[in-house]
């Protein structure tokens, strides 16, 4: 059996997961999981949403190698270019999965968070496309560090509404949608953006980022002749990196999650349920959910997928963290050497494949690009003083 | 084996008595003399909230009081260690998120609550299916658990989650978090009817019961009433008295009406 097949019946990885939501939130959960395995055993249902990342996303998105910045670290270094999906990120893989999904159960209206923008904007794309209304719950620090995406998702006819709560990042924008759908529930369908929440979040949401897995596999052994030794992505909330892991899981490939070192959940291994499920936790000694700390409002989460806490439980995953300095430079290095500019996040892989690099000497390395940085440069101007 | 909570709830609801359960932030500054003023207005009960870093459940009124505490330097053993000077003559519950309990493991949290002389406990996060290993630790320490009743629930869910209720069975008023409305939601009085139903523990109706009015309104179906925010904020502008004026005038309607 795969190391990823279906969670448990209560919807654990291990003993990870589960569904911690307010009794309010039961039902719709439930309706969820179940409209979820109907639409996904349906072939029409897959039809539909594979024509729409074909002809509307634009997969497959390619595989690109990096000769010269490998050729500088003595690796065989390969991009899988989720940065070039329409919208700019992986996110659209499971935004147009969840939206298809939430039209068919008859819901209105989405609601969304956003950490950097590119969840919120997928989200605010797929409702544009399908006839939806969308409101995007965005931390306010996060809306003054990306702008850009602000703008982007009210241009796409989305309200975005700034969170001023708790540490006003993305943990604080999750509290807040959920929130919104305890009010909302019966014509809402709650977008979640990352491989988290009460069941069937993770599972669903790895289900419909098995397409960058897939693909990256095939594609692999066409340019390596073989599935690559090392694969990386960085993590957040874990969907890209889940996704891309979920093609190898099964394989000899060693899979590296790496995230900021101001929100190291994985590093500190603490169990703790927040925002639905029990995963690893930044806490403090009463469990009161501690704010992260990155360069990347992406990956500014305290907590990780369940699905990522049990590949770490079981040693079938690797979850290193990085720090900004190192992330800095290695958003300029791939610019400089490659010409494609990182989202930040993607930067913290890239930042731990440059260090690991001496040890993986000759070895073919598979890294996620899972976002550009178009959305990042302002704010990189700003660090770089330019 | 009938908890005090509920044996007392049972027995107050016997005689006529409408239940009032006001809700205080544990924590925040003059929390307990704010305790000690609903008590004296009244109060069949008092829910102590332990404030959470990620309140999921809570509106603006709470989440900023919750927060406030915190920043004082509030924290589960800070609060329930004052809980023991409270010295009041009412059953003191505490509202609290999961991941409280979780941390510091259900035993000795449990163990906690039966040493601060705390007998009932509510986890807004800690829906039926997942409520098994807190339950039986609460169970063994004599710690009632309240479940919450939402008004999503299919009509067999509620005899199940009634089943798992200890001390009363907390109806959730409306779809949403808590806080103020201008009116009592339709849904707050035909969930509490629904339970009534199936149910023979005391049913009290929470989140959005704003104001004396609807309390009585609500209490014409419900045997009692849980108010938060209108408590809390009153505490914010005003201090423990204002709490205890409000409180008092709740009381008033709530006996006007049932006598």
């Amino acid at each position: 059996m795969s190391l990823m097949a279906e969670p448990s019946a209560t919807g654990r990885f291990g003993e990870f997961g589960g569904r911690f939501v307010p009794e309010t939130l039961v039902p719709a959960c439930q309706e969820l999981e179940a409209a979820f395995a109907e639409a996904w055993a349906d072939p029409v249902f897959r039809a539909e949403l594979d024509h729409l990342l074909r002809t509307y996303a634009g997969r497959p998105s390619m595989l690109t190698e990096c000769k010269n910045l490998g050729g500088q670290l003595g690796i065989r270094l390969v991009l899988k270019r989720e940065d070039l999906n329409h919208t700019g990120s992986h996110k659209i893989n499971n935004v147009l999965g969840q939206a298809l999904l939430a039209k068919r159960m008859g819901k209105k209206r989405l609601v969304a968070e956003t950490g950097a923008g590119q969840h919120g904007v997928a989200s605010a794309t797929a409702a544009a496309l399908l006839g939806m209304e969308c409101k995007v719950y965005m931390g306010a620090v996060d809306v003054d560090r990306q702008a850009l995406n602000v703008f982007r998702m009210k241009l796409l006819g989305s309200e975005v509404e700034a969170v001023h709560s708790g540490s006003r990042t993305l943990k604080d924008a999750v509290n807040e949608a959920m929130r919104d759908w305890v009010a909302t529930v019966e014509t809402t369908h709650y977008c979640l953006g990352s491989v988290m929440g009460p069941h069937p979040y993770p599972f669903m949401v790895r289900q419909f980022h098995r397409v960058i897995g897939q693909e990256a596999r095939a594609q692999s052994i066409e340019m390596l002749g073989d599935v690559p030794d090392v694969v990386v992505a960085c993590v957040g909330g874990g969907s890209n990196a889940i996704g891309i892991f979920s093609g190898f899981i099964d394989d000899r490939s060693r899979l590296v999650g790496v995230e900021p070192a101001g929100g190291a959940a994985v590093s500190r291994a603490q169990p703790g349920v927040v925002h639905g499920m029990r995963s690893y936790l930044m806490q403090d000694e009463y469990g009161q959910v501690q704010e992260a700390h990155s360069i990347s409002a992406g990956l500014d989460y305290p907590g990780v997928g369940p699905e990522h806490s049990y590949l770490a439980s079981i040693h079938r995953a690797e979850y290193p963290n990085v720090t900004d300095a190192e992330v800095i430079e290695a958003f300029q290095l791939l610019a400089k050497t490659e010409g494609i500019i990182p989202a930040l996040e993607c930067a913290h892989a890239l930042a731990w494949i440059v260090r690991a690099a001496p040890e993986m000497q000759g070895q073919t390395v598979l890294m996620n690009l899972s976002g550009r940085g178009d959305k990042d440069v302002a704010q990189m101007m700003d660090v770089l003083g330019i | 084996m009938t908890g005090m909570l509920e044996t007392e709830f049972r027995a107050k609801r016997a005689t006529g008595r409408k239940l009032l359960v006001p809700y205080v932030t544990g924590g925040l500054q003059g929390w307990q003399d704010a305790v000690r003023a609903v008590v004296a207005a009244g109060a069949d009960a008092v829910e102590i909230g332990i404030p959470f870093s990620d309140p999921v459940m809570d509106g603006p009124v709470i989440q900023l009081a919750s927060q406030r505490a915190l920043d004082q330097g509030a924290t589960p053993i800070s609060i329930l260690q004052e809980v023991r000077g409270l010295d009041v003559q009412v059953p003191l519950a505490v509202m609290l998120y999961y991941n409280t309990v979780h941390h510091a493991g259900h035993e000795r949290f449990a163990a906690s609550l039966r040493d601060a002389g705390v007998v009932a406990c509510i986890v807004p996060d800690l829906p039926l299916e997942e409520s098994g290993p807190w339950c039986e630790a609460a169970d063994a320490a004599g710690i009632e658990t309240v479940m919450l009743a939402a008004p999503t629930a299919p009509d067999d869910r509620l005899p199940r989650v009634c089943a798992r209720a200890r001390g009363f069975v907390y109806s959730v008023g409306l779809l949403g978090v808590t806080g103020e409305r201008t009116a009592l939601a339709d849904t707050a009085t035909a969930l509490a009817r629904r339970l009534k139903a199936v149910t023979d523990v005391p049913v009290l109706v929470g989140v959005g019961v704003s104001n004396a009015e609807q309390a009585v309104e609500a209490t014409r179906v419900a045997d009692g009433v849980v108010m938060g925010a209108s408590v809390v904020r009153r505490i914010l502008e005003g201090g423990p008295e204002a709490a205890g004026d409000y409180v008092a005038q709740v009381r008033a309607a709530l006996d006007a009406e049932s006598a």
